[in-house]
């Protein structure tokens, strides 16, 4: 499956200080793996031997002492995974073809939202909707958003980033942060500043079945039925056609890419499509999901799911998919076990410890950049 | 003949080189006056002097982030954390915040009577500093082997963790039944400054704060100007420019960034401080990313790198931030029909300038002539053709 990745050009190992080199040198791959593993073992330990209260009952607490409150933590993060995976995908295709961080892309992901909604207004779907009229209009909502926030990621590039190609790389890296404010600020004064609660049209909390004391709801089957599917699709893309073919060379070496006739900016201008594309279906998927959109949540959103595609190996499409449901199960944790308000620090702090201990990520390669 | 000529030009060489000095010197000057007598301009408790107290203290910050940014190239998206250790520094030395503490240091008769710890605010503003270079030597650490994109995210977690913490604060109990911060209710009642012999400050003379924080400027920018010609300033231009060429010709790398980020987060720091006592509150609510961003817009828009850039831009962002987009122009979208006030969409406002900025002039308003050189090709070879062309206006002093 080498053939999924992207990644930047491998460069000579840069002459840099390593000040925590010892630690890096036991610590690696396997530190990481120990550090995520840490939260969700150990509140598996504290469930089963203090217990968790499940409810009250006549005025009493019930106590249960299994691991069905980790279960339902998981379901509930995987799922949400899916929709940071598909988002972190974005960043690890822009980043691989061009070594940028593309700041801007959360808040393309909700202006994906934003489509979506406006979308469901204009088709009429509503919660009295047959579920064959719901089906029909969702897909044409799927598309129109996907055609949406891919044809402005390729805008953003084009205004933004092109004629910075030959500066350095904090140029674009601040147009982008300027663009990701821009567009804030038009969702801003599309939708207002509060958060704003959506028709919940496939009733995203209905227990679907119950695994092992787990209920598994229509939101989770929902992300996983657009992620996978089109998880799938760009991989056979990037794998499999021509143009896919010039994506990766174009990462490996634009230069020489060019030189063998491959349209470089085509190409570039291909990538941001394509990212910008799952980045509005994650957006359909979180309006349906999450039942609430706000011109803030791409911001977040964006931090998050850029987590994720370094914690998976910026560059590398399957690493973004793993590091963007590994978030999504320490944010569902944090949500939980600690409290929504410390969920940033936590998700910051992991990202924090990545840099420290494998900045390539846990299935990326050595690059320049990360050492 | 051509002795004559030759001769000519070396008059003309040593003329041009005196001059430009001669000429910052007195512009300098200029500017000092006319720094010292503005606040006599204007009405003490007007709009124009609060926006100016207000973009001079962002100039500070600005130029702290410039030695960050600007000279070391290190980008930090999380200078956020600075503005918030800063504020916190006043916020806990310089209120009744921790009740349970009885200390006073040269604070006014009436404030030496409460509760809490108060110190003076010039030792605030030292403790700030130190806080914060301390705690940037903190956040450069993990940076150190990264690079470009992955130094700005490291500093974005950074300043996003300190950001929660602060909002969370109020539940991390320190002992005696105090919390680390009031959360976004904020700290309030803090200590004005107050100097022996001038007495407390207050905000219905707004000319003191000025000078006060005039003063802080020119202490930071004189250090700043001195950094930039000292051995650590040029070792931080050539880590910018070449870290590997740097690292080989002996310049110690792990020392010379931790001191970017250290010094660069001290002036935030400082900065901080007196926008907390300024303010009268220190709310977490007010150390968001956008901040971070907006202090960054300053550096850009003035020219990475350029001192007086920093300041320009600190100021030019000031005013648009705190007069033109309230004050003036805040009804001009619904003067056009929109139904919407400029003040909702000012990060959209920077945001954009910072685009066009970058885009336009990616060089700043006054731009340092080496990252002008870098940025621009099309410059960079018109000042070579200037260069050889001997006595072109343009061509010689920096």
């Amino acid at each position: 499956m080498e053939t999924t990745t992207i990644s930047p050009t491998p460069s000579p190992p840069a002459v840099t200080a390593r000040p925590l080199a010892a630690v890096r040198r036991y610590a690696g791959r396997w530190g990481l793996i120990a550090a995520l593993a840490a939260l969700p073992i150990y509140y598996g330990i504290t469930d089963l031997t203090n217990g968790y209260q499940a409810g009250v009952v006549a005025g009493h607490a019930v106590i249960h002492h299994d691991l069905s409150k980790l279960g339902f933590n998981f379901a509930e993060g995987l799922s949400n995974g899916a929709i940071w995976a598909l988002i972190a995908i974005g960043y690890t295709l822009v980043y691989g073809i061009i070594e940028l961080i593309n700041f801007a892309h959360g808040d393309v992901f909700m202006i994906g939202s934003f489509t979506a909604v406006g979308l469901w207004a204009v088709l009429g779907l509503g919660l009295t909707t047959s579920a064959l009229g719901l089906t029909g209009g969702l897909l044409v909502t799927l598309v129109v958003a996907m055609l949406v926030t891919g044809s402005l990621n390729v805008l953003i590039e084009r205004v933004a980033y092109r004629p910075l190609r030959s500066a350095p790389k904090l140029a674009s890296l601040i147009t982008a942060v300027g663009f990701s404010f821009i567009l804030q600020n038009v969702g801003l004064l599309w939708r207002g500043g509060s958060p704003q609660s959506v028709p919940d049209l496939i009733h995203s909390q209905q227990t679907v079945f119950t695994i092992a004391g787990v209920p598994i709801l229509r939101g989770y089957i929902l992300a996983f039925a657009v992620m996978i599917p089109l998880v799938f699709a760009l991989t056979w893309f990037i794998g499999r056609t021509r143009a896919g073919r010039a994506m990766r060379a174009t990462a490996q070496d634009p230069e020489a890419a060019r030189l063998m006739g491959i349209n470089v900016n085509g190409t570039i201008s291909l990538t941001f499509l394509l990212g910008g594309m799952l980045a509005g279906a994650a957006g359909l998927v979180y309006a349906l999901y999450q039942t609430n959109i706000w011109y803030f949540q791409g911001f977040k959103a964006g931090l998050i799911a850029f987590t994720a595609a370094v914690m998976g190996g910026i560059g590398n499409v399957r690493g973004a998919v793993l590091g963007g449901l590994i978030i999504g199960v320490i944010q569902s944790l944090a949500d939980s076990r600690l409290g929504p308000q410390w969920t940033e620090a936590v998700v910051f702090g992991y990202l924090i410890a990545i840099m420290v201990l494998r900045p390539r990520g846990l299935l990326g390669e050595e690059t320049r950049e990360a050492g | 003949m051509s002795e004559l000529g030759a001769r000519l030009r070396r008059w003309r060489a040593a003329v041009q080189q005196r001059l430009p000095r001669r000429r910052s010197r007195a512009m300098a000057g200029l500017l000092l006056v006319i720094g010292i007598v503005l606040p006599f301009l204007f009405s003490p408790s007007s709009a124009f002097m609060n926006a100016t107290i207000i973009a001079i203290a962002y100039a500070v910050m600005s130029l702290g982030l410039n030695i960050v940014v600007g000279f070391a190239g290190l980008l930090d998206l999380g200078y956020v954390a600075f503005y918030a250790l800063g504020a916190y520094s006043l916020g806990w030395l310089g209120s009744g915040f921790f009740f349970k503490a009885q200390v006073h240091v040269l604070v006014s008769p009436v404030v030496s009577t409460l509760p809490g710890v108060h110190l003076n605010f010039i030792l605030i503003l030292i403790a700030a500093a130190l806080i914060c270079a301390a705690a940037g030597a903190v956040i450069g650490l993990p940076t150190l082997r990264l690079r470009g994109d992955y130094i700005a995210i490291v500093t974005l977690a950074f300043g996003e963790v300190i950001a929660t913490l602060a909002i969370n604060g109020q539940s991390i109990h320190v002992g005696g039944g105090m919390t680390l911060t009031a959360g976004n209710l904020g700290i309030s009642a803090v200590d004005s400054p107050y100097f022996p012999g001038i007495g407390s400050f207050n905000l219905l003379n707004l000319r003191p704060w000025y000078w006060l924080i005039f003063a802080i400027l020119l202490v930071v920018l004189f250090v700043n100007l001195r950094l930039r010609d000292s051995r650590l300033g040029r070792a931080w231009i050539a880590l910018r420019e070449d870290e590997v060429a740097a690292v080989s010709m002996g310049i110690p790398l792990v020392k010379t960034k931790l001191l970017a980020y250290s010094i660069g987060a001290a002036f935030g720091g400082m900065s901080g401080a007196f926008f907390g006592t300024y303010y009268t509150t220190v709310n977490a609510g007010q150390f968001a990313f956008g901040f971070s961003i907006f202090i960054l817009a300053m550096v850009i828009i003035g020219g990475l790198g350029s001192i007086w850039g920093a300041v320009v831009g600190g100021l030019v962002l000031g005013y648009i931030n705190n007069y033109l987009i309230p004050d003036v122009l805040n009804d001009l979208p619904s003067h056009l029909g929109l139904n919407f006030q400029l003040t909702q969409v000012e990060f959209g406002i920077f945001g954009f300038l910072l685009v066009l900025m970058m885009i336009l002039r990616p060089q700043g308003l006054i731009p340092e002539r080496r990252r002008k050189l870098e940025l621009t090709a099309e410059i960079a070879a018109e000042d070579a053709q200037l260069a050889e062309a001997p006595g072109t206006p343009g061509g010689g002093g920096t």
